[in-house]
């Protein structure tokens, strides 16, 4: 059937037009950070280097259409009007002359409002399960790499363990509706989610332990969230609505953490065995001080360079882990609009249609470059100081 | 070094005995076992008779019983027909050994696909060649294209060479195989009309220009890039060293020092990371193989999985697991061999 569309030009002059609250967020951003670059740290000094720049206004960019997302999509992502099945990009509706700025796919829906809203998925899960495999990795690294010996053994054997399993077939047999039939992922939830109170709850308690007046506030805290995150995450109670999951998600973030924990204690444990030789090392052992708070206050602060760029990466890695699971069809339900899900569904109907295919590839790509980039500048500036 | 690789074996036999054991525990949990039951009856069967299906082939007895079978350390008993007392085999397409005794992967018996309807082996030996065969046009693309690439950006560091080839390995490094795939895809088989989108007819025609090329550039792209930023590292390390000086100020022309010098001490960490590149590898089989519908390894696997095939499923992730291991111990004994400064203990 025959469209009326807008042009090439019309469709470029639209998308820019639609983004407008991310480019007035980025405009802000930009304009502060710029100001006050000399006060912000590492964070600052990016702004000094093109890499740095391009891969922060990549990664902020697909930020902020996450948290804008309704604001930017004209449609909802599983909205349908029949009328603009596979519609070309451009096309307009002819009942009410909406633009399908990048078309429609074979469900009539929206390629560009799906791409929109498919950025939530994947800016949600990505970062808080690679925060969550970092913490996991690091509480399990630092002993490890400390006290080498026996526990070192075991745990980097399990971490081998894990890291010899090829990803696709760890999600396979992980994330299924037959595991999600059973308690394990939520039994895992609550093994993983015990790693950040514990390390928060050591982390005050050995720097703090002679001042309580100051400790019992932060501990009060902690268990407070870790509570909190018990009920939303485990449980599926959060008293204040806020954390929610749904099984499937539960199911997703948990494979995801537990596929790259590993990673990170390998890196951990190399960078503590590194460390423990310095002599700031020694001087807090002379001390007295006791292993825990050396671990922590000394070593883990020393090591962060590293942890930051692998933690960039990493972020970059677990959002092409969502996808390949979204392409796979595992977990994700087949009309969720993210991007992996988005890319199957198109490239199986590329002879016929390459529009839909487009959008979902490239916003993908630009986001694990952004952060590819931004990891890449980092370890410059480290290597800088 | 022959303590240390027998030590090595046998932390890789514990590491799949233990893998195994995780992977069959998963695979015997109670939804899947029931999914099996109904992929065997069929739709509308009561939980009664899934259930004796269940007891009449032995599913319902002890975890650690049947991990011995599956293995072939506990004896298998025969399955009696209660009706004519004869031995009679769980699936029709699969012959099973009428008298008790061990039949299990320690003896080469890797069991019944019940997706394909064969015997595991009659599946699995031509889903590898399949793989050998595209896995070799892989290597013999992205192994010199990246050596190479990473040799040229590492040997003038900071140059617009280097530079250029470094934004291009980080790109590659953000496109996986399910992207670049379809952007091939797009490019060359949709708009040119060059190439096949399709290695479907590759499994029973054989292999052609026009038919593999996608599948093959697809999975070298991503590996390309890392493995030529790897290169270029070490490269530009090495260029970095006294003996480089030397060879440079005792009037050797630049050609020179690069091949007979620089070279075979910059290829040592990227021999060791194509290595340990087969882990993921195995994923980018995975996707390459059911995106272009290639009949190999990968396809196999995502077919066991989705279909909760379990023999089948068990072969592949034994099948992965060994191969995952057994290419760390060649790149730690080939790491040791290449550098002369390094003894294994």
């Amino acid at each position: 059937m025959q469209y009326e569309t807008i042009g090439a030009f019309g469709i470029l002059i639209g998308i820019v037009v639609r983004f407008w609250p991310v480019w007035i967020a980025l405009a802000i951003v930009v304009t502060f950070s710029l100001t006050f670059r000399k006060r912000l740290g590492l964070y600052g000094q990016l702004y000094g280097n093109r890499a740095g720049i391009a891969g922060l206004i990549l990664c902020l960019f697909w930020l902020f259409t996450a948290v804008f997302a309704s604001m930017i999509a004209p449609f909802e992502p599983l909205q349908q009007i029949a009328i603009m099945k596979d519609a070309p990009p451009g096309a307009l509706d002819p009942d009410t002359g909406a633009v399908f700025l990048l078309g429609g796919d074979r469900l009539a829906r929206d390629v560009f409002s799906r791409m929109v809203f498919g950025s939530q998925i994947v800016l949600v899960i990505a970062p808080a399960a690679t925060l969550f495999a970092l913490i996991v990795g690091t509480m399990l690294g630092l002993p490890a790499g400390y006290h080498g010996g026996r526990i070192d053994n075991i745990l980097s054997f399990l971490a081998n363990l894990v890291l010899a399993f090829p990803v696709i077939l760890l999600f396979y047999l992980l994330v299924t509706p037959g595991v999600r039939e059973t308690s394990i992922p939520q039994w895992l939830a609550g093994f993983f989610l015990i790693f950040p109170v514990i390390f928060f709850c050591t982390l005050f308690w050995t720097r703090y332990s002679s001042r309580p007046g100051l400790l019992a506030p932060l501990l009060v805290i902690t268990f407070l969230l870790g509570g909190w995150l018990y009920a939303g995450l485990v449980f599926r109670a959060d008293p204040l609505g806020l954390i929610s999951l749904a099984p499937n998600e539960l199911n997703i973030f948990v494979a995801v953490v537990f596929a790259s924990s590993p990673g990170v204690f390998r890196i951990v444990r190399g960078l503590t065995m590194e460390i423990r030789t310095r002599d700031y090392v020694a001087a807090a052992q002379t001390r007295g001080e006791r292993p825990w708070y050396i671990m922590l206050w000394e070593i883990l602060p020393n090591a962060r360079g590293p942890l930051i760029v692998d933690a960039c990466l990493r972020v970059g890695y677990t959002t092409i882990l969502l996808g390949t699971l979204g392409y796979f069809g595992l977990g994700l339900t087949p009309e969720s609009p993210d991007w992996g899900t988005a890319i199957k569904e198109s490239s199986r109907l590329l002879r016929a249609h390459v529009h839909p295919a487009l959008p979902p590839v490239v916003a993908l790509m630009s986001f694990v470059l952004g952060l590819n980039l931004l990891a890449d500048a980092l370890r410059e500036q480290a290597l800088k100081d | 070094m022959a303590g240390f690789i027998i030590r090595r074996l046998g932390t890789m036999a514990l590491a799949m005995l233990c893998l195994s054991l995780a992977v069959f525990y998963l695979v015997d949990l109670e939804p899947n076992l029931k999914r099996l039951a109904i992929s065997q009856l069929n739709m509308r069967s009561s939980t009664e008779e899934l259930e004796s299906w269940l007891q009449r082939n032995g599913y319902r007895q002890n975890f650690f019983v049947r991990y011995g079978q599956w293995l072939g350390v506990i004896p298998e008993q025969p399955r009696l027909d209660p009706a004519t007392g004869k031995a009679m085999p769980r699936f029709s397409f699969c012959p099973e050994g009428g008298q008790a005794g061990y039949s299990g992967v320690l003896q080469g018996d890797f069991g019944c696909s019940t997706k394909f309807k064969v015997p595991v082996i009659r599946k699995l030996v031509p889903a590898l060649k399949a793989t050998g065969i595209l896995m070799f046009w892989v290597m013999a693309v992205m192994v010199p294209a990246s050596l190479f690439l990473g040799v040229l950006a590492g040997m003038r560091e900071g140059s617009r060479t280097d530079r250029t080839l470094s934004a291009a390995s980080i790109t590659t490094a953000a496109t996986p195989e399910y992207i670049s795939g379809v952007l091939f895809t797009v490019v060359f088989a949709s708009w040119l009309g060059w190439l096949n989108g399709s290695a479907a007819s590759a499994t029973n025609q054989g292999i052609s220009f026009y038919n593999f090329t996608l599948p093959v550039i697809t999975m070298a792209l991503y590996g390309t890039g890392y493995i030529a930023r790897m290169t270029r590292a070490s490269m530009a390390e090495v260029m970095t060293q006294q003996y480089i000086r030397t060879a440079r100020l005792k009037g050797l022309s630049f050609g020179a020092v690069v091949v007979r010098h620089a070279l075979r001490n910059a290829l040592i960490t990227p021999f060791t990371v194509i290595m340990l590149q087969f882990p993921w590898l195995l994923t980018g089989v995975a996707v390459v193989e059911v995106m272009f519908r290639y009949q190999g390894f990968g396809f196999t696997l995502v077919e066991a999985a989705a279909n909760n095939d379990i023999d089948l499923l068990l072969a592949c992730s034994l099948i992965s697991v060994f191969v995952v291991l057994s290419t760390q111990l060649v790149s730690d004994l080939g790491y040791a061999l290449l550098n002369p400064r390094i003894r294994v203990q």
